[in-house]
């Protein structure tokens, strides 16, 4: 089971929606895409389904072209941020209905809801009314009812988003093992890089109706090709400073300078844009090899075990993350260190200069 | 938007496309034939051209029918939307008040064209109305048969008695929509009644009225039934409205030409002004957007 | 400027409630500080926005008193008692421009235009909209939409106190860190005080100063984020706060020794008998891979970035772990240690102190 996207693009009145894309998905595999609100995620899983027609491009379904077929003609299923379902029905009507549609016999309805229920953990509720459940089990009801008409393709628009934080947490668990029962294609579009990770599987970011970075999730995380896949992909922000590379040397902003080793040693000279994650920031030398920055803290976050610092490092605005509790005075002037084996060069054009050799590694 | 394209969704428009031939496009054409031509009876006819287009509009009895006409929509037009606007405002939200008032609003909708008529053409009668002689206990001189105020007077209540409870009705509706937090942010920002009324109640009411608008304008232009019963377009030709007087044009006098080429004026009025309105209270809408 | 009190506090949607189950706030009293920042965390249904629509006025409670400073303001309706309110979704007014938005609070209680003008630009500097001034509301995106809102509530210097609920729920993560420093840098500078309710750990315990944590209508613990990390006063909070949350073992604890299905697990404490379900707790941050110790079978492994989840169970119990990036680890048999400095004992859900120790006001 494959689906692959051929030069897709959309343009709606002028406007470019979708920049010309090339996907392949196999089946049995969760794609992520991830990407800020309005960076065309909705645009895109509307392209899949067959919902919109591309403006060029082809869609092959198990190598075959699919691309002017109707969605009732395909087998896909949808779930949205909103809780679709059939109000006056019950949960056990809701799910079945899907299989009415396609003419199932009565007992080949009735087990294969029962099974799907079972995983989803609706059977106590199956009689009762979608609008007497709670939030979470209404979201159930509607996954429920895209995974029982054995869809090939799963299209999954940020169904956590209404959801409470720790209901989120554990419909987030159970999804992937759902979808590794299926064997069916999952698309799953979400704003929040920390919900790609804990997903897994494929991650594609998407920035402005482009897709800047297709690949297995931890590695789009860890070798970003660009600085814009980096950016959609770091919550808090990455952070960045500009670095000039000279000789062996590498000096960060005006003052910091660091050997360039490894990977680093090979490149042009020049200016270059660096980049780092919030958590590769320290309070403390952390490593022998740590450069040292000198940052105005403007407000600090401590959620108990951590502490976020926001800081202002002449014009660039920086977040850390540090473990423990440090209740520094905002205002105040503060050193931290970064290891450049944390540090990522992009050139002019925002494209990966040199990669963190700490995920090289990883 | 474009969808995925399947031709067999013609088939579906088909029965809809016969109907509508059926319905509007043949009787429109036979209107058109008959505009064109003359006759003097024994059904044979003449070729007259545009002849009876040029006589309805530069007819002095026309003009002053269309005259009538504009003034009477405008008044029902400004007395039926603010009205209905405001009995919206005050009607119970939710519970069993709410349940009542939308039955007993909706009352007046049920009741047949000539039925009205009939209701407020004995209402008013001074001899056996209740209207009527209250009024003259009361030492006013209302006959609605004499005096041509009071027939306009009678003929603007009746409709507004009729029609108010549907721009009521479909305000209510968009005032249903509005989310509780808005109200709650208003107090919270300490917005006057009115302040509540301008920014939040009307901006979300706007499509609802346009729709509102829209019909009361229609209907209210092509009146007929309900001044015809109550006063016949009397007295005189004081409320001798234009679907009256295509009316006598047609059956009274059987100018059947003239009375076509009328009925197609008439209809292509309707339809600029409805599309006029239309524009304007769209492109409203449209021109605080980016 | 005051402090706001909760006195005897119970709400109804009910006429007539009777057990109780029937309140959506069960009786509290509670002191609200003047100057806090304060986040009201909880999950959906368990009384926040109930609580929160008390204090504004939007409700009025079933029983108890509400006391701004030492003024009653139980029965006074919501314009008189000047607060700002932040609602979880955008009340912008679509007519108006964003400027005429921003102003809108203070025009109507009458301020004078030049202060209007220079507020209302500064506010758009916090909020990043200078450059949208000029436009009208309606066709806006709804974070755009919810910056406005947001700008709004704050734009009035003398309340007495601004409430916000679930405010940035349709933003983008990375806005919202952006608005929630701006939300920590203007309690700062201004001193309002600030009740933020949540159903999101991070943006409770990132915003506020003292966290209350709620639960099926009750206040279960009022704590600084790090009291509510080291020391859940109840397993509510244990399994809310913390992403995973807390890890539980059945237990039976003697002194300053746990014991797990029997096996041995030390404590730092020494602990009072208790009575009823007990059980220890303690953070996945706090559990290690060893040598020895808590036998567990460990059965995935996720790489969520800046650190990996390990879960697994022991004794039939599930079992999670938080390691960070650069250790390796691999499904299978482990040993865990435990550490004890930061084991908590439970008694039927509530923490048990232990000897000598008493809790923190």
């Amino acid at each position: 089971m494959t689906l692959e996207l051929q030069g897709v693009s959309r343009m709606v009145g002028g406007r470019v929606h979708i920049h010309p894309t090339d996907l392949a998905l196999q089946g049995g595999t969760m794609n992520v895409l991830l990407g800020p609100t309005l960076a065309g995620k909705t645009s895109l899983m509307r392209l899949m389904a067959g919902l919109d027609a591309p403006s060029s491009g082809r869609l092959l379904w198990n190598g075959q072209d699919v691309t002017g077929q109707r969605v009732q003609d395909r087998r896909v299923a949808m779930v949205y941020q909103q809780f679709i379902n059939y109000p006056s029905m019950s949960v056990y009507e809701n799910i079945a209905s899907p299989l009415r549609l396609q003419g199932r016999s009565r007992p080949e309805i009735e087990r294969a809801v029962g099974e799907v229920a079972e995983m989803l953990k609706l059977t106590p509720m199956l009689r009762r009314k979608p609008l007497e459940l709670s939030g979470g089990q209404q979201q159930r009801c509607a996954l429920a009812r895209a995974l029982v008409k054995g869809a090939g393709l799963v299209l999954l628009d940020e169904p956590l988003a209404n959801l409470d934080y720790k209901l989120r947490e554990e419909l987030r668990l159970e999804i992937p093992k759902i979808f590794e029962a299926s064997g069916a294609i999952f698309v799953y579009a979400t704003t929040e890089p920390e919900e790609a990770l804990l997903l897994g599987g494929h991650t594609a970011t998407l920035w402005e109706g482009r897709v800047t970075q297709f690949g297995p999730t931890p590695q789009v995380y860890r070798q970003p090709v660009d600085a814009t896949t980096a950016r959609v992909f770091s919550d808090p922000p990455m952070n960045f400073l500009p670095v000039t590379k000279s000789g062996a040397r590498l000096t960060f902003g005006h003052l910091a300078n660091a050997p360039a080793e490894g990977a680093l040693a090979g490149l042009a000279d020049g200016r270059y844009l660096a980049g780092f994650r919030a958590n590769h920031l320290a309070l403390n030398r952390h490593s022998g090899r740590a450069v040292e920055f000198s940052c105005r803290l403007t407000a600090t976050e401590i959620t108990g075990s951590e502490t976020f610092l926001h800081l202002a490092h002449g014009s660039d605005l920086w977040v850390g993350l540090v473990p423990g509790v440090h209740d520094l005075p905002p205002g105040s002037e503060v050193s931290v260190w970064l290891d450049p084996a944390h540090v990522y060069l992009f050139d002019a054009e925002g494209a990966l200069a040199a990669p963190a050799a700490y995920a090289l590694a990883a | 938007m474009e969808k995925s394209w399947n031709n067999r969704a013609w088939f579906l428009v088909l029965p809809v496309l016969a109907l509508v031939a059926f319905s509007a496009v043949v009787p429109l054409m036979t209107v058109v034939n008959y505009s064109v031509q003359d006759t003097f009876g024994n059904n044979e006819f003449f070729w007259a051209g545009l002849e009876w287009f040029e006589e309805t509009v530069t007819s002095e009895r026309i003009h002053a029918a269309l005259g009538r006409q504009v003034l009477f929509t405008a008044i029902i037009l400004a007395i039926e939307v603010p009205l209905g606007i405001f009995v919206a405002l005050h009607m119970p939200k939710k519970g069993f008040w709410a349940s009542l008032c939308l039955i007993l609003m909706a009352m007046p909708l049920l009741i047949p064209f000539n039925v009205v008529g009939t209701i407020w053409q004995i209402f008013g009668r001074v001899d056996i109305g209740l209207l009527g002689r209250t009024l003259t206990a009361l030492g006013i001189d209302y006959n609605y048969t004499n005096d041509w105020l009071d027939a306009w007077v009678t003929v603007i209540v009746m409709d507004v008695w009729h029609w108010t409870s549907l721009v009521a009705l479909l305000c209510y509706a968009g005032l249903q929509s509005i989310p509780e937090a808005y109200y709650q942010a208003a107090k919270i920002d300490q917005a006057s009644r009115w302040a509540v009324f301008r920014y939040i109640e009307l901006p979300k009411m706007r499509g609802v009225l346009l729709i509102a608008v829209l019909l009361r304008f229609m209907d209210s232009f092509m009146i007929y039934t309900e001044p015809f019963v109550v006063t016949g377009g009397g007295p005189g030709n004081s409320t001798t409205f234009l679907s009256i007087d295509l009316v006598k044009m047609a059956i009274g006098q059987f100018d059947l030409g003239p009375a076509a080429a009328f009925s197609i004026i008439y209809f292509l009025v309707i339809l600029l002004i409805s599309w006029v309105f239309y524009t304007v209270m769209t492109n409203l809408d449209r021109e605080d957007r980016p | 400027m005051s402090r706001i009190t909760l006195s005897n506090l119970a709400h109804s949607y009910l006429p007539k409630p009777k057990t109780p189950a029937d309140y959506a706030l069960k009786e509290m009293d509670h002191v609200w500080q003047d100057g806090g920042a304060y986040a009201l965390l909880g999950a959906s249904g368990c009384g926040k926005t109930t609580l929160l629509n008390i204090i504004s006025g939007l409700l009025r409670p079933s029983q108890g008193r509400v006391l701004f400073g030492e003024t009653d303001v139980t029965d006074a309706p919501t314009a008189a008692r000047n607060i700002a309110q932040v609602f979880q979704f955008p009340v912008v007014y679509d007519t108006m421009t964003v400027r005429e938005n921003l102003a809108f609070p203070l025009r109507n209680r009458g301020r004078d235009a030049a202060y209007i003008a220079a507020r209302v630009d500064q506010i758009a500097a916090m909020i990043g909209m200078e450059a949208m001034l000029d436009r009208k509301a309606r066709g806006l995106t709804a974070d755009a939409k919810q910056k406005i809102s947001l700008g709004r509530g704050m734009v009035r210097e003398d309340v007495n106190a601004i409430l916000f609920d679930e405010p940035l729920t349709v933003i983008d993560p990375h806005m919202k860190w952006e608005l929630r420093t701006q939300l920590k840098q203007l309690h700062r500078e201004f001193g309002h005080t600030m009740i933020y309710v949540t159903h999101d750990q991070t943006e409770a315990l990132t915003f506020a100063d003292k966290v209350v944590v709620m639960h099926e209508g009750r206040v279960v613990q009022t704590g600084t984020p790090e009291e509510l990390f080291e020391t859940p006063e109840h397993t509510f909070v244990g399994y809310f706060i913390g992403s995973p949350g807390m890890n539980l073992f059945e237990a039976e604890v003697e002194g300053n020794m746990a014991r797990v299905m029997g096996h041995p697990v030390p404590l730092s404490a020494s602990y009072p008998a208790a009575r009823g379900r007990v059980q220890i707790g303690i953070r996945p941050e706090f559990v290690q891979l060893a040598d020895e110790g808590l036998p567990a079978i460990i059965t995935r492994v996720e790489d969520v970035g800046r650190h990996r989840i390990l879960r697994g169970e022991a004794f039939g119990q599930p079992v999670n772990l938080l390691l960070p990036e650069e250790i390796p680890a691999a499904p299978g048999p482990a040993f865990l240690r435990l550490a004890p400095e930061k084991i908590n004992v439970y008694a039927d859900d509530w923490r048990v102190l232990p000897v000598g120790a008493r809790r923190a006001a």
